[in-house]
């Protein structure tokens, strides 16, 4: 749900409820673009030999 | 189809064969369940034996319990990347896995439960936002989305993934931040853990569940995430110990387990202790304060005070003592006999906090309800033990799950 939404009501429930799912999801989110776009930075710049294998 | 470049390096497997016929007796038990679940989906919850008294059944049962013994991915995660305790990445893939298949699990036995699964996006889109079980629902969602971006890395150190540039890159920069993703699933775990026993002691109409609160949260809230804290690890070394028990080989430390086996014991001990007080409290304030004694609600041939003494001390104390003790959690039979105890005091816990909670009788006029499932709510009860052993079985066969296999098993 989002604030355009017709049900949405500007209370500290919906703002604790809602805010906590997106706050999780950004993080989640934000996480995941972080190493997508830095595994093709790495791609782009032929870093794989000299990282294989170092997990 | 030559599997050698899909098999991690330095590690034997069985037969192709011996594989193929442990795979479909699993999937036959799963077809079961899956013929069940269309069952359910095509013709209704008419196919099972829940009923104006047992809203909540055999479904909700099994979704808070896998819920709790999955519990162990997000404590060693915990353990591992906030506290520091090294020792235990040489498990943690495998808790993560057992999370992933317990998680998975918890979502599709809802799917199943809500009966209009097409209507699951609802609970998002026009939130309840007085509601614990919404608030179970995000977390719940959010937090397997962080259990599969756990579980992503570990498949793409499959040795063919592992050498196309791309995903390899991947898997070593989600390693990277892993933390944030491991304290992101603690915060969502404790939120949903909790809630899920929050639900049952805000119903002021069953004096079983109800429970005194402090500030918004009820005491099953903090019990809930603490048993789940608590049990999750027995659960996480239960199966390790089955999985080197079928494939007879050591893949993890004795060290490591012991070390995992002593967090868990006093994380037990100091639950239990939390749950007794809880429960005297309970029998001699608050029931009595709404005009019931602690027999009226253990008055059932089925539901006695003998559950009640199973679920505090043979399942609680019994285990958390064998734990937190150094020779019983190096004998390796008191080990097992400790986690297993431990396994089972949990689910006993969320039977007693969603079936016998159903059962008790609340007006002086009502007689103590029964339920027995249905075949299909058996059945796709069984449907995740089933694809559990799958995921396992695939996982462990193609992906570096324990670090410590090779050296525990060298190929001459």
């Amino acid at each position: 749900m989002f604030p355009f939404c017709f049900e949405w009501a500007w209370d500290i429930s919906h703002i604790v409820f809602m805010g906590g799912l997106w706050y999780a999801l950004s993080i989640i989110g934000a996480g995941m673009t972080f190493a997508i776009v830095k595994s093709i930075f790495d791609c782009s710049a032929g870093h794989d030999d000299q990282e294989h294998g170092h997990h | 189809m030559n599997e050698t470049p899909l098999i991690p390096a330095g590690v034997k497997r069985c037969s192709k064969w011996q594989f193929s016929l442990w795979m479909a007796a699993a999937t036959a038990v799963l077809l079961w369940g899956v013929y069940a679940m269309f069952l359910i989906w095509y013709k209704g919850l008419n196919q099972t034996n829940m009923n104006d008294a047992y809203g909540f059944a055999l479904w909700i049962w099994a979704d808070l319990a896998v819920i709790a013994v999955g519990g162990g991915a997000f404590f060693s995660g915990f353990l591992t990347y906030i506290v520091g305790k090294n020792e235990l990445k040489n498990i943690i893939n495998f808790a993560v896995i057992i999370g992933f298949i317990c998680y998975s699990s918890a979502l599709l036995i809802l799917a199943i439960d809500i009966g209009q699964p097409l209507r699951g996006w609802f609970i998002f889109w026009h939130a309840n936002v007085h509601s614990m079980l919404t608030e179970v629902a995000f977390c719940l969602s959010c937090y397997f989305a962080v259990l599969t971006i756990e579980f992503i890395p570990l498949i793409l150190e499959n040795p063919k993934l592992d050498k196309k540039p791309f995903w390899h890159h991947l898997g070593h920069n989600m390693h990277g931040i892993m933390a944030i993703f491991a304290a992101t699933g603690v915060f969502l775990s404790f939120f949903h853990q909790g809630s899920l026993g929050g639900v049952a002691g805000v119903l002021y109409g069953r004096p079983f569940a109800f429970r005194e609160h402090i500030f918004i949260w009820p005491f099953t809230f903090f019990l809930f995430t603490w048993s789940a804290a608590a049990c999750g690890p027995c659960f996480t070394i239960l199966v390790t110990k089955i999985t080197e028990m079928i494939t007879r080989k050591k893949l993890v430390k004795d060290s490591v387990i012991h070390l995992f086996a002593k967090i868990s014991g006093w994380m037990i001990i100091t639950y239990i202790i939390a749950k007794t007080i809880d429960t005297l409290y309970w029998a001699f304030v608050t029931a009595p304060g709404m005009g019931f004694t602690l027999m009226d609600f253990y008055a059932s041939p089925t539901y006695n005070i003998g559950l009640l003494f199973a679920e505090i001390v043979i399942c609680g104390f019994i285990p958390g003592l064998i734990l937190i003790t150094k020779r019983g959690r190096e004998n390796s039979f008191l080990l097992m006999t400790a986690v297993i105890l431990a396994v089972i005091g949990v689910c006993l816990n969320r039977w007693v906090m969603v079936l016998q909670v159903m059962a008790v009788p609340v007006l002086s006029f009502n007689e103590w309800y029964t339920y027995m499932p249905s075949w299909q709510e058996v059945a796709t009860t069984v449907l995740p033990v089933a694809y559990g052993v799958i995921v396992i079985s695939l996982a462990h066969r193609y992906l570096p799950v324990f670090p410590q296999e090779k050296e525990l098993n060298p190929i001459d």
